[in-house]
C-alpha cells in the first residue's frame, strides 16, 4: 500500500470490482425443474411435461404435492428400461405420450416438454421432438421445449431456460412501431398490476409482460422493445430478447424502495418522462413503502445475515437488508453471477461485502456456524437443521413464491426477514 | 415411457437414504447430479427431521460431465469419512449417474477406507423406493450381522425380539414402533435391536441375538428377516398388527414364538374403536362402498378392518407394491373383486370412477383423485405429505392404533343425521345433496356439479376394464322423468344408481329409462 496511490472512491463503487469466492463441492441447490412448481400458475393454459425419471417426478410432487390438485398442470413421462435399452423408439413413445396427455387435457394450448438429467445425458433430442408435434397438433397446442436439468441449471434459472424457448415464437410487430415496454420474468398479478398504474400514471402507455398470463396473449418483440428485467435470473432470456432486437435497459431489480425506485427510472429514462412527471407517480407509492419500512428496521437494523446460495435474487435481497434496513451482510452467496445483470446492485453492495459464487456445502456452514449470524438465508433443506442448532433461519425458496416486487411490497418483504426473529422472540418468553 | 401425473414411490436412492437416515452411524454417498439434494427436504420438511441426512452427493453438473466424475466420487467419498466419521458407509447411484457407470462400489474400495462399506446396486429405471430400503436393509443385514455372540441372558431370561422395519419417512412408523414396543414389553417380551430406525452398524451385528423378529413393515424388512431366518434360525411374524382383529392376533402369533400364553394380554385388551363401531351411531356405516389402496400390507389390513370391524363393503381393492401382489390378490378374492395391481395413477383414477365408492382409502394420490371425483377420502398408507406426519399420537397399530382408524375414516363421511335429512327433502339452501358434509365446513361436491360418470373422460387411453367397459357403450337413453328422480338419490350413492339402472335397461333391452325402470332396478338390486 504505497501511499502515492489514491484510494480509489469506494463509497460510489461498492462491490462493482468484487472477486467473489469461487467453490465448487456439495451443491445444496435445486434443479431448474423446480421452476414448474410457480411457471405452471402463471401461465394458466400450459402444461408441463418433464421427461425424465422417477427422481424427476418424485422431486416435482414433494414439492407441489401437499396441495390436492384436481387437474394438476405438469407430469412426467418417466424413461424406462426399454427406453435405454433402445427397445422402443424414445419419439415414438414419446408421441403416444403427449397424445394421451392432450387427449386428456383439450383445453391445454401451451405444451413444453421438459428437459431432465437423464434425457440430457442419453441425449434425448426434445427440440426435434417439440416441432414435430408441434406441426402435428398446430394450430390447436404449441409445443415448445427446453432443459430444467440439474446438471445445466440452479432452481429459478428453469424460469430462465422456459422464457428463452418461447422467444423464438414471439412475432415481430409491423412497420415503425411505437416503442414498447416489456417487463421480463415472473412477477404476482397483483404486482404486475400495480406497475402498470404507476407507468401509465406517467405516460408510460404501452406496457407487457413476459411471461404472459396466458399462452396466446403473447408480446410482440422488436426494436421498439424497451427490456426491463424483473428478476435477477434471466441470462439466457434477455440474451435472446436482445437478439431479436430489443434494448435491455440498465437497472438494478426492483426490491425495496430504492430498488423499486431506480427500477422505474430506468423506463422513465428511456421512454423520456419528465422528472416531475416521473416523481409525481413515484412519490405516493414511495412514501408509503419507505413508512411501511420503519417498523421492520428496528427489528433489523444492526443485525448480520449470512446468504446460502439459492436463486440468484440473494444480491439483490442484500443490498435492499443492508441499506435501506440496516442489516451486517457476513456473506452474501449465489449459485451464478452475471457481472453485467448485476452491475447495479454491486455498485451498492457495501464494499468488502464477502460474495461467493457457488458452493461447497460443508464448508459454507463451517463458515456460517463459525459467524453464528443472527439470520441465515437458506434451503429448506438446511432450514430446519440449522434452527435445531440454535440459528434463525429465513427460508429462501418462500422469496421467489411471494409476491416481493414493487414499493406496495416493500414493507411485506422486510416482513419476510423480521417473522423469523419475531417468532424466536415470541416464542422464547 | 409411462405418462405419470403422480407417481406412488420415488426412485430406489430415496429407499437407501430413508435406511441411512433412520440409523445412526452410517453414512451414504451418493453419485447424483445438482438437485437431487431435493430428497434433504423429505426428511428435514416432511417428516421436520432436526438433523440433515447423512447424504453426501456429489452434485456433479454438465461441464463434470466432460472431466472426470469418478475422481469427483471418490474425492466426496474420503472427504465424507473424514468429516463425518461414520462406523459403516454406504455408497450408491441416482438415476443419472446409472447411466454414466461409474462405478461407486469399486471407487470407493479402492480407497480402502478402515470400516464396512456397502456398495448398492439399485436399478433406477426398473425399481423404486421401497425396494430400495428394502435391499439396503438388506445388503446392511447381511455385510454386518454376525453370528449369534456368547448369551449372556439377564437372570429373567425373557424372550428376545428384534423390531424390523421402522425407517425414516415412513407412515406412522414413529407410533407404530412405540405402540407395538409398549405392547410386546408388556407381554414380557425383550427388545434386543430395532432396526433400521435408531439402529448404529453394532446394533445390526447383534440382530442374532434374538429369538425371534418381529417384522412391522414387510415392503421393508421381509428379505432381511427371510435372510436372518435362514441364516439364524429366528422365526419371525407375519401379522401386522393394524385394526383390533389383527392386533389380537399378532399377540397370540408373538406368544407362539416367545413360548407363553397368550390370554392375560388378550383379557386387558380394550379398543375403543371396537365399541364405538359397536355402538348404534355407526349403525348407517354398514355397507358404505369403500375402495382401498396403497402399499400391500396398509392396503389388506385396511380392507380387513373396512370388512370385520367397521361393516362397510369393500368394493375395490389394489396396490402399487408389485413385489406383495400376490397378497392383495388374496384378498381381493376374500372379497370377490378384482384386484388392482398398478402404479398407473390414470389408471387407478379410471378404476375409482368405475366404481364409485362412497368413501376412498388410499394414500395422498387418492386424495387427487377424490378431489376430482367429488369423494370422501382418508389416507391409509405412504405416500404421504407434511400434514401425515402429525405432531400427535397417530399410530395405525396396536389397540390404539385401531382408534385412530376408526376417527380418520369415519370423518370425512357425511354424519349420520345430515345423511337422513337430506334424503328426505331436498332443495334446502344450506343443506342440500350438491352440499359437502357441513362439519367439513361445506363447500360443494365437484360430483354433484359433475354429475358422476358421464363427466370422466371415458376416453382414457390404455385402460381396458374388459368387465365394465361394455357398461358404456349401449346405455339406454333416460327420460327428462327418470333424470330427475335420479337426481333425487342423494349423491354419494347416485352414480352406483344410475349405472345399476343402465345395466338393467340394458340386460334387457330396454331403449328409454323410465321413472319405473328405475324403481325396477332399484327393487331387483335389493334382492341381490
Amino acid at each position: 500500500m504505497s501511499p502515492v496511490i489514491p484510494i480509489r472512491a469506494e463509497a460510489a463503487q461498492g462491490c462493482t470490482d468484487v472477486i467473489p469466492l469461487v467453490e465448487r463441492g456439495q451443491r445444496e441447490v435445486f434443479c431448474g425443474l423446480t421452476g414448474i412448481i410457480w411457471l405452471h400458475r402463471k401461465i394458466q393454459d400450459a402444461f408441463f411435461l418433464v421427461v425424465g425419471s422417477r427422481t424427476c417426478a418424485h422431486l416435482i410432487q414433494s414439492a407441489a404435492g401437499v396441495m390436492i390438485f384436481a387437474e394438476p398442470r405438469f407430469g412426467t413421462a418417466i424413461i424406462d428400461e426399454r427406453d435405454l435399452a433402445g427397445l422402443a423408439d424414445t419419439h415414438t413413445e414419446l408421441d403416444r405420450v403427449v397424445n394421451q396427455l392432450l387427449s386428456r387435457r383439450p383445453e391445454i394450448k401451451l405444451l413444453f416438454l421438459v428437459g431432465s438429467c437423464p434425457s440430457e445425458v442419453i441425449k434425448l433430442d426434445l427440440s426435434r421432438a417439440a416441432s414435430r408435434l408441434s406441426t402435428q397438433y398446430s394450430p390447436s397446442v404449441r409445443i415448445l421445449n427446453y432443459s430444467g436439468s440439474g446438471i445445466e441449471t440452479t432452481f429459478t434459472q428453469g424460469e430462465d431456460a422456459c422464457l428463452a424457448s418461447m422467444v423464438p415464437e414471439l412475432r415481430t410487430p409491423a412497420l415503425n412501431p411505437a416503442p414498447e415496454l416489456l417487463i421480463v420474468g415472473t412477477l404476482a398479478d397483483v404486482v404486475e398490476d400495480q406497475f402498470v398504474r404507476i407507468l401509465n400514471h406517467m405516460g408510460i402507455e404501452r406496457v407487457r409482460f413476459f411471461p404472459p398470463r396466458r399462452a396466446d396473449d403473447q408480446p410482440s418483440i422488436g426494436a421498439n422493445t424497451r427490456l426491463l428485467l424483473a428478476q435477477p435470473f434471466l441470462a439466457d432470456t434477455a440474451r435472446v430478447l436482445q437478439e431479436r432486437g430489443a434494448k435491455l435497459l440498465p437497472a438494478p431489480f426492483p426490491l425495496g424502495v430504492e430498488g423499486t425506485r431506480a427500477w422505474l427510472q430506468a423506463a422513465a429514462t428511456a421512454f423520456d418522462v419528465s422528472p416531475e412527471r416521473f416523481e409525481a407517480a413515484v412519490s405516493a407509492p414511495q412514501a408509503r413503502a419507505m413508512a411501511s419500512l420503519a417498523k421492520a428496521k428496528l427489528h433489523l437494523d444492526g443485525k448480520s445475515i449470512f446468504f446460502f446460495p439459492d436463486s440468484q435474487l440473494e444480491i439483490p435481497l442484500a443490498r435492499f437488508l443492508s441499506r435501506e434496513l440496516g442489516m451486517r451482510l457476513l456473506e452474501v452467496g449465489t449459485p451464478y453471477l452475471h457481472r453485467q445483470h448485476m452491475a447495479k446492485e454491486l455498485a451498492w453492495l457495501p464494499a468488502g461485502t464477502l460474495v461467493s459464487e457457488g458452493q461447497d456445502v460443508e464448508k459454507q456452514l463451517d463458515r456460517c456456524r463459525k459467524l453464528r449470524p443472527d439470520m441465515v438465508v437458506c434451503g429448506l433443506g438446511l432450514a430446519n437443521p440449522l434452527e435445531a442448532e440454535g440459528m434463525t433461519t429465513k427460508w429462501a425458496i418462500e422469496l421467489v413464491f411471494t409476491p416481493i416486487q414493487g414499493f406496495d411490497q416493500a414493507g411485506d418483504l422486510a416482513e419476510l426477514f423480521t417473522r423469523p426473529l419475531v417468532r424466536r422472540m415470541r416464542l422464547a418468553a | 415411457m409411462q405418462l405419470t401425473l403422480w407417481t406412488y414411490e420415488g426412485p430406489p436412492h430415496v429407499g437407501a437414504m430413508r435406511v441411512a437416515t433412520a440409523m445412526e452411524d452410517v453414512h451414504y454417498v451418493l453419485h447424483a447430479p445438482q438437485g437431487d439434494t431435493y430428497a434433504d427436504l423429505l426428511f428435514t420438511m416432511i417428516e421436520r427431521l432436526q438433523k440433515r441426512p447423512p447424504v453426501t452427493y456429489t452434485t456433479f453438473q454438465a461441464r463434470d460431465l466432460g472431466g472426470d466424475t469418478a475422481e469427483l466420487f471418490k474425492t466426496a467419498a474420503r472427504d465424507a469419512f473424514e468429516r463425518f466419521a461414520p462406523k459403516a458407509m454406504l455408497v450408491g447411484a441416482s438415476c443419472t449417474a446409472e447411466l454414466i457407470q461409474d462405478d461407486p462400489g469399486g471407487l470407493c474400495k479402492a480407497l480402502q477406507l478402515p470400516i464396512p462399506v456397502v456398495a448398492l446396486e439399485l436399478p433406477s429405471y426398473q425399481r423404486k423406493e421401497n425396494w430400495g430400503a428394502s435391499e439396503t436393509f438388506y445388503q446392511l443385514v447381511r455385510h454386518l450381522a454376525a453370528p449369534k455372540t456368547a448369551d449372556q441372558r439377564a437372570e429373567s431370561a425373557k424372550p428376545r425380539c428384534n423390531i424390523l422395519g421402522p425407517t425414516a419417512l415412513g407412515f406412522r412408523h414413529r407410533d407404530d414402533l412405540a405402540e407395538i414396543r409398549k405392547l410386546l414389553t408388556d407381554m414380557g417380551v425383550e427388545i434386543n435391536v430395532v432396526a433400521p430406525l435408531t439402529a448404529t452398524p453394532d446394533d445390526i451385528a447383534r440382530l442374532a441375538d434374538a429369538d425371534f423378529n418381529v417384522v412391522l413393515y414387510p415392503e421393508i424388512a421381509q428379505l432381511s428377516a427371510q435372510w436372518l431366518q435362514r441364516n439364524f434360525q429366528q422365526p419371525f411374524t407375519k401379522t401386522i398388527p393394524i385394526g383390533h382383529n389383527a392386533t389380537c392376533a399378532f399377540i397370540r402369533e408373538v406368544a407362539e414364538l416367545a413360548g407363553f400364553d397368550p390370554e392375560a394380554t388378550l383379557s386387558k385388551a380394550v379398543s375403543r374403536a371396537a365399541w364405538y363401531s359397536r355402538s348404534v351411531d355407526s349403525n348407517y356405516l354398514t355397507g358404505k362402498r369403500v375402495f382401498v389402496f396403497g402399499d400391500a400390507t396398509h392396503a389388506v389390513a385396511a380392507a380387513k378392518v373396512a370388512a370385520q370391524e367397521m361393516g362397510f363393503t369393500v368394493v375395490g381393492i389394489g396396490t402399487y407394491s408389485r413385489e406383495f401382489a400376490r397378497e392383495v390378490r388374496d384378498a381381493a378374492k376374500i372379497y370377490g373383486v378384482e384386484p388392482l395391481i398398478s402404479d398407473d395413477y390414470l389408471e387407478i383414477e379410471a378404476h375409482i370412477a368405475q366404481l364409485n365408492p362412497e368413501l376412498v382409502l388410499g394414500t395422498q394420490m387418492e386424495r387427487h383423485i377424490a378431489k376430482r371425483l367429488g369423494v370422501p377420502c382418508a389416507v391409509i398408507s405412504a405416500p404421504v405429505h407434511v400434514q401425515d406426519y402429525p405432531a400427535r399420537y397417530s399410530p395405525q397399530m396396536g389397540f390404539e392404533g385401531a382408534s385412530v382408524l376408526f376417527d380418520t375414516w369415519v370423518h370425512p363421511l357425511m354424519m349420520g343425521l345430515e345423511e337422513h335429512l337430506i334424503g328426505m327433502f331436498r332443495g334446502d339452501s344450506e343443506f342440500h345433496e350438491d352440499a359437502a358434509p357441513s362439519h367439513l365446513g361445506g363447500g360443494v361436491h365437484a360430483q354433484s356439479q359433475q354429475d358422476t360418470l358421464k363427466a370422466m373422460p371415458l376416453d382414457q387411453p390404455q385402460t381396458t376394464h374388459a368387465s365394465t367397459a361394455s357398461e358404456s357403450i349401449t346405455v339406454a337413453a333416460w327420460d327428462a322423468g327418470a333424470e330427475k328422480e335420479l337426481k333425487k338419490i342423494p349423491f354419494f350413492v347416485r352414480g352406483k344408481a344410475r349405472r345399476n339402472t343402465e345395466r338393467y335397461a340394458t340386460e334387457r333391452g330396454i331403449s328409454v329409462i323410465t321413472t319405473e325402470t328405475l324403481y325396477e332396478s332399484k327393487a331387483y338390486y335389493s334382492q341381490s
